[in-house]
């Protein structure tokens, strides 16, 4: 299994849409068939079509407000003595995270696809929250799903959702998070494909859903490695990029132009709570490879197949699997995968938030971990940038809950 | 030599009627119930569908989940999928059988294993919900070796070049899904557009026996009384649901059911 070089990594697929012959594919139902195909095609033209990249680029400059900033993180730097630590601070995107670029372009592209109807999964909230703010920019009706279990610990972004004029559906199936979300979510749309445009809310799902989202992250990436050669004056050889991943869209899109770079790709999965056996780390734990949401992929699951519970304090990282393309770039060695648990993201959020003008939400909170961990033992000639793809704002419930006050 | 899927559509046509299709989910409400219900509705249906279930189904609707969940509860594993067809077929060696779920659990007990185990236990037939066309060629070459059918599945948006690709590489049986829609919902589409479209697929191949299912109960399944066959699955499903909470015997409910259904289609 290889990467090749100068191929977008999305399209490094075979005929059958499986990346390195393993991970990926499209495993729907018949009734699906269609939608996807016309999907595929639809956003095959866009890609290519200048006016269609005029018009992203457009929204994405004057509504997601790009390039979104590059900082050092000097005082972090200095507590920790090391590497160079750094942040891209996505969580200034229009709506707080990254999530804003793939709602965007799903909202771009529905339009295109005449539909008047968009639904979206969403675990912690964000990805449910861009797209109802998108889908109100774009004149959509939206419908988002949401675990009821989500629903509870993510409110501030519940609030945002209902602002927007967004129905919000509790799905009280299962575990009641993102994974039955997702599930429901693509139950609707296969009673409503005619009507009905689906955003799946990270690089997960069947292969159009992958594309798209990875191809609209990217972004992060595009203006992150012309700030890191302004910085730097060229991309520096010891970097290491770092950044958390549950589907893993933020860390798709923070990786994607360095791809054939010799910068260095660290994902951080949620290890759950330290003295609990669940997680949500499929590629740091060892799980098996098998098919969630239409895809193969390593994932949370049992022996006879059935997925298994996950357990994480950050709902955006609560989900057995992981994008086929992460399976992928763990397989050909290109990223290094590892998790951080519960406890050292709340640490790493508290170290950060008091040291920093910047406050990671719980998610990115797990690759500051990884960041606090390692730069001591690096040299000050290393370079670390984590994405901050998420603001601290919407966990204020959780944190105050767990460390007895909320600092940001 | 003709299969037994094939033999019970040509004993319903002979009785000018269409094949009575069941669909329950294995090990729903109990291992033993689920049995005891295969036995007693095997007198009045003509193929049995069972289910093996998974917890993160992407095409069922709020009947068959609940009774999927019900099912994992009790701890019903694949082996015990299995044995439920054995003991079903020792005593009814002719009554076809088709096991219906997800790919996940064939991919992990991998698909030899898992079509030898079918062979073993006397499954006739297999319907992989989330596993299409073209990405099954592979499976179903190999489940034509083992004799057993694989159950290609039509839908309303699947294009009419598509349709002859499927049915082309279909066994003996094939299978329309009704309408747009997860497994129980209400039937939103007119039977006589069902069975316009019912026509079509038949005119691409006469001899395939064609099956409907999705959003029939024992209110609409007259109305579709002209295709070779008619699946009732979530209206069973929600019948056992229904007999717990009334503390009843599902067993006894479903052979009610099932009697009543087929006096529907005679």
């Amino acid at each position: 299994m290889k990467i090749k070089k100068g191929i977008p990594l999305i399209d490094q697929h075979d005929k059958n849409y499986m990346y390195g012959g393993k991970f990926g594919g499209n495993y729907i139902p018949e009734t699906l068939k269609k939608p996807i195909d016309d999907l595929t095609k639809l956003f095959n033209k866009l890609r290519k079509d200048k006016k269609f990249l005029k018009k992203r680029d457009y929204y994405f400059e004057n509504y997601v407000g790009s390039p979104t900033p590059f900082i050092k993180l000097e005082n972090l730097t200095a507590h920790l003595g090391g590497a160079k630590i750094y942040a891209k601070v996505v969580s200034e995107a229009n709506g707080g995270a990254h999530k804003i670029y793939n709602a965007t372009v799903h909202c771009l592209i529905a339009k295109k696809a005449g539909k008047k109807y968009i639904v979206g999964d969403t675990g912690a909230g964000y990805a449910g929250k861009m797209l109802s703010m998108a889908a109100k920019k774009f004149g959509l009706k939206c419908k988002i799903f949401m675990g009821a279990k989500d629903i509870k610990r993510q409110r501030p972004n519940v609030e945002e959702m209902k602002k927007n004029g967004a129905e919000i559906v509790p799905v009280t199936t299962g575990s009641q998070t993102l994974v039955d979300a997702v599930s429901e979510c693509m139950r609707y749309w296969v009673s409503n494909c005619d009507t009905t445009h689906m955003c799946v809310g990270s690089t997960v799902g069947p292969n159009i859903f992958i594309k798209i989202c990875a191809w609209s992250t990217a972004q992060i990436s595009r203006e992150l490695i012309n700030q890191v050669k302004e910085e730097f004056g060229k991309v520096p050889k010891k970097m290491k990029l770092l950044n958390c991943v549950g589907g893993g869209s933020s860390a798709m899109g923070f990786w994607n132009e360095f791809m054939d770079t010799d910068a260095e790709f660290i994902g951080i999965e949620a290890g759950g709570p330290k003295n609990s056996k669940l997680h949500a780390a499929p590629l740091t734990k060892g799980s098996k490879i098998g098919i969630l949401h239409g895809a193969a992929q390593y994932v949370v699951q049992d022996k006879e197949g059935q997925i298994g519970s996950t357990e994480s304090i950050s709902a955006g990282l609560d989900y057995p699997g992981i994008s086929p393309l992460h399976c992928f770039l763990k397989d050909t060695k290109r990223a290094r995968y590892t998790s951080a648990s519960d406890e050292e993201a709340l640490k790493a959020y508290q170290l950060v938030s008091k040291l920093e003008n910047i406050s990671p939400s719980l998610e990115p909170s797990h690759a500051f971990a990884e960041a606090i961990k390692i730069a001591p033992k690096l040299r000050s000639s290393d370079t670390i940038i984590v994405n901050s793809c998420g603001d601290s704002i919407k966990d204020k419930d959780i944190i105050k809950k767990k460390l007895g006050s909320y600092i940001r | 030599m003709k299969s037994k899927i094939s033999a019970a559509f040509q004993r319903c046509k002979k009785e000018r009627r269409p094949a009575l299709i069941t669909y329950t989910v294995a090990g729903d409400n109990t291992k033993n119930n689920s049995l005891k219900i295969l036995n007693k509705i095997s007198k009045h249906a003509d193929i049995l569908e069972l289910g093996f279930p998974h917890n993160t189904p992407i095409a069922d609707g709020g009947q068959i989940q609940g009774s999927s969940h019900r099912a994992l509860k009790h701890g019903i594993k694949l082996k015990d999928v299995f044995q439920i067809v054995k003991n079903f077929k020792k005593s009814n060696p002719n009554k076809p059988l088709i096991l219906m779920g997800y790919f996940n659990l064939i991919y992990q007990s991998g698909e030899n294993n898992f079509l030898r185990n079918c062979k073993v236990s006397g499954v006739d037939g297999l319907i992989v919900v989330d596993l299409p066309y073209p990405e099954n060629k592979n499976f179903s070459k190999k489940c034509k070796k083992k004799s057993i059918n694989f159950i290609q599945l039509l839908s309303p948006t699947t294009s009419k070049d598509r349709m002859k690709k499927i049915i082309r590489d279909s066994h003996d049986m094939i299978y329309y899904i009704s309408m747009l829609s997860t497994t129980g919902g209400k039937l939103k589409v007119s039977p006589r557009k069902i069975l316009e479209n019912y026509k079509k697929i038949k005119r691409i191949n006469i001899n395939k026996s064609l099956v409907i299912g999705f959003g029939i109960t024992n209110k609409t399944i007259s109305s579709l009384k002209e295709a070779d066959g008619l699946v009732v699955g979530s209206q069973l499903c929600k019948t056992i649901t229904d007999s717990i909470k009334k503390r009843q015997n599902p067993v006894t409910k479903l052979d009610k059911l099932v009697y009543s259904l087929k006096n529907k289609i005679i």
